[in-house]
């Protein structure tokens, strides 16, 4: 359950940063990105997959929990 | 010597790991790497931000040089109590240069080394009521003194001295911040950890002390310099331009800087990051509580500065857009110049770094403005985000070295050859023995300042009279001289 700092890069992108892996990285697809309904399952550019638990649409830049979902589950 | 073709680079790689057992092999070739511009992440090809093995030389340093030594230091008006036994404090004491405005004693406080010299006594019973001691006899010795941080050594960790409580209490008693900073040395696996322990502390106990305060008056054109240490004067001619430019720095973190300043830095516009490796911590932080978006920037050589300026720029309106080609423009005439005078002396030199955090990848645009090719580079403590940064930064097949051992190091010099290394003060002696030029990055070998336009003029004569020293003709004996070159001589 590592802790994301979620912010926008200037394309509008989501970008995820890690601090404990020094992951940083564009999020490709968000499942849920609607004003009242965000996050599910995310993935990144370099094909790992992240879930978050559904929130309203939070003011960005944020730290929240997610899930390390194994590339190869599912 | 021609430049190494990648097939050549991955052999030599090779035939230096060849030296040591299945177990360190293994584990060495994962930090070893050539470069290839077409990755996007450096994962791919390198590891690093692990653990230096027993066995093998490191230059790597410990969290608490991180911490007091890089991030906190150089705040000039506190004092830093270096918690533990003497000696960390005295031998990391004003070794960086530093250099800071002000009266040294009375209203900064720099240079001078502050402990608790811990002996068996406070090993066997506690360190907490020294140290409380030492805050009160502080206020009483230097009052002008703007606030303490209390930069734990090892032993404080292992005896578990409970130095949260001892600065909430001291902080009561003189009215000013008290800060613990957990450094302990053996935290983490390099000064990396220290730096980000640094800006934890920072965030946790200095960053929120003047939230809801609005006495400070704001412009739509304040920015803070972070991550620059006023080394050799940095930190100063950075902030030339960017106020020519029409900016106001409000702070300046760390080098120069005071508390006040770090206190005043959630009102600016934006942050400017030149250090990334140890401070991006705070940056991001700020970005998430004070929605203050930062940028990374680079001051050294002409190029890359004229980049940075008008990426800053690009940040605010017209006015400063106009300012950043102003200064460009004012100080074109003065770093052609500098140019004109050294690329002829310098051109096609190569150049081998090993640095710390940020300059592995910052000075290569400099020493390309001098037409001169870094054909390796490799970070003390960089994590994996700095080698993405630097794959791009470094032309293709080239050498790329993590946490390098001092075998390694030298073996690649021997084979690579390169004309100029620039690297620490603990590498510095070995490669002179051998009769390779040196300078030393970390403290622009008492010389500096090397950042922004001034720098640049500054830097191309250093390496200049490095380079082209007479002396390394001179480090042969004469009796081992083979005859042709004696020949060479005399017909010139």
């Amino acid at each position: 359950m590592p802790s994301v700092m979620l912010k926008k890069n200037p394309e509008g992108k989501l970008v995820f940063y890690v601090p404990k892996k020094d992951l940083e990285e564009v999020a490709e697809s968000v499942e849920f990105d609607a004003a009242d309904k965000w996050g599910g399952e995310v993935l990144l550019a370099d094909g790992s997959k992240y879930y978050f638990e559904p929130i309203p649409m939070p003011d960005f830049p944020i730290t929240l929990r997610a899930k390390r979902l194994d590339s190869g589950e599912d | 010597m021609a430049a190494l073709t990648r097939e050549e680079t991955e052999a030599l790689i090779q035939e230096v790991l060849e030296i040591y057992p299945e177990q360190a092999k293994k584990d060495r070739a994962k930090h070893l790497a050539v470069n290839d511009q077409s990755l996007e992440k450096s994962n791919k090809c390198i590891t690093s931000n692990r653990k230096s093995l027993p066995g093998v030389m490191t230059i790597r340093g410990c969290a608490y040089a991180g911490s007091k030594g890089v991030v906190w230091g150089p705040i000039k008006d506190m004092i830093h109590i270096s918690h533990g036994p003497v000696g960390c404090g005295q031998y990391s004491r004003a070794g960086r240069r530093n250099y800071y405005v002000g009266t040294t004693g009375v209203n900064t406080f720099g240079t001078m080394n502050f402990t608790s010299d811990f002996t068996e006594k406070d090993i066997v019973f506690g360190g907490d009521k020294k140290l409380a001691k030492i805050i009160t006899e502080i206020e009483g010795l230097f009052p002008l003194h703007k606030g303490i941080s209390i930069q734990s050594e090892c032993p404080i960790g292992l005896i578990g001295d409970d130095i949260e409580a001892v600065a909430k209490k001291g902080n009561k008693e003189i009215g000013k911040p008290v800060v613990p900073v957990r450094c302990e040395g053996f935290r983490g696996v390099s000064q990396s950890l220290g730096h980000h322990i640094a800006n934890d502390a920072i965030r946790d106990w200095v960053l929120g002390n003047r939230d809801g305060d609005d006495s400070f008056p704001t412009t739509p054109y304040d920015v803070a310099v972070i991550g620059d240490y006023n080394i050799g004067g940095d930190a100063w001619a950075s902030r030339t331009l960017l106020e020519e430019m029409g900016l106001r720095v409000v702070a300046q973190w760390s080098g120069d800087g005071t508390l006040a300043e770090i206190e005043n830095t959630p009102k600016v516009k934006l942050n400017l990051i030149h250090c990334y490796r140890s401070m991006n911590y705070i940056a991001r932080h700020m970005e998430e509580k004070y929605k203050i978006p930062w940028i990374e920037y680079n001051f050294f050589g002409p190029t890359k500065i004229a980049e940075s300026l008008r990426r800053i720029a690009s940040h605010f309106d017209d006015v400063i857009k106009e300012g950043a080609e102003r200064v460009i423009k004012k100080y074109e005439a003065e770093y052609e110049a500098v140019i004109a005078k050294y690329k002829p002396r310098l051109e096609g030199k190569r150049v081998m770094l090993y640095i710390g955090g940020l300059r592995p990848r910052h000075v290569i645009g400099a020493y390309e403005d001098l037409g001169m090719e870094v054909v390796g580079t490799g970070y003390e403590f960089g994590h994996n985000d700095d080698y993405d940064r630097t794959i791009k930064e470094m032309g293709n097949a080239t050498l790329l070295y993590d946490d390098v051992t001092g075998y390694e190091f030298e073996e690649f010099v021997k084979r690579v050859q390169p004309d100029l290394i620039g690297s620490g003060i603990k590498e510095k002696y070995i490669f002179q023995k051998m009769g390779v030029p040196f300078r030393q990055m970390h403290s622009w070998d008492y010389s500096g300042p090397y950042h922004g336009y001034d720098g640049f003029a500054i830097f191309a004569r250093d390496m200049d009279m490095t380079i082209n020293n007479p002396c390394w003709k001179q480090v042969k004996a004469p009796w081992k001289k083979d005859a042709s070159s004696e020949a060479v001589k005399v017909a010139a």
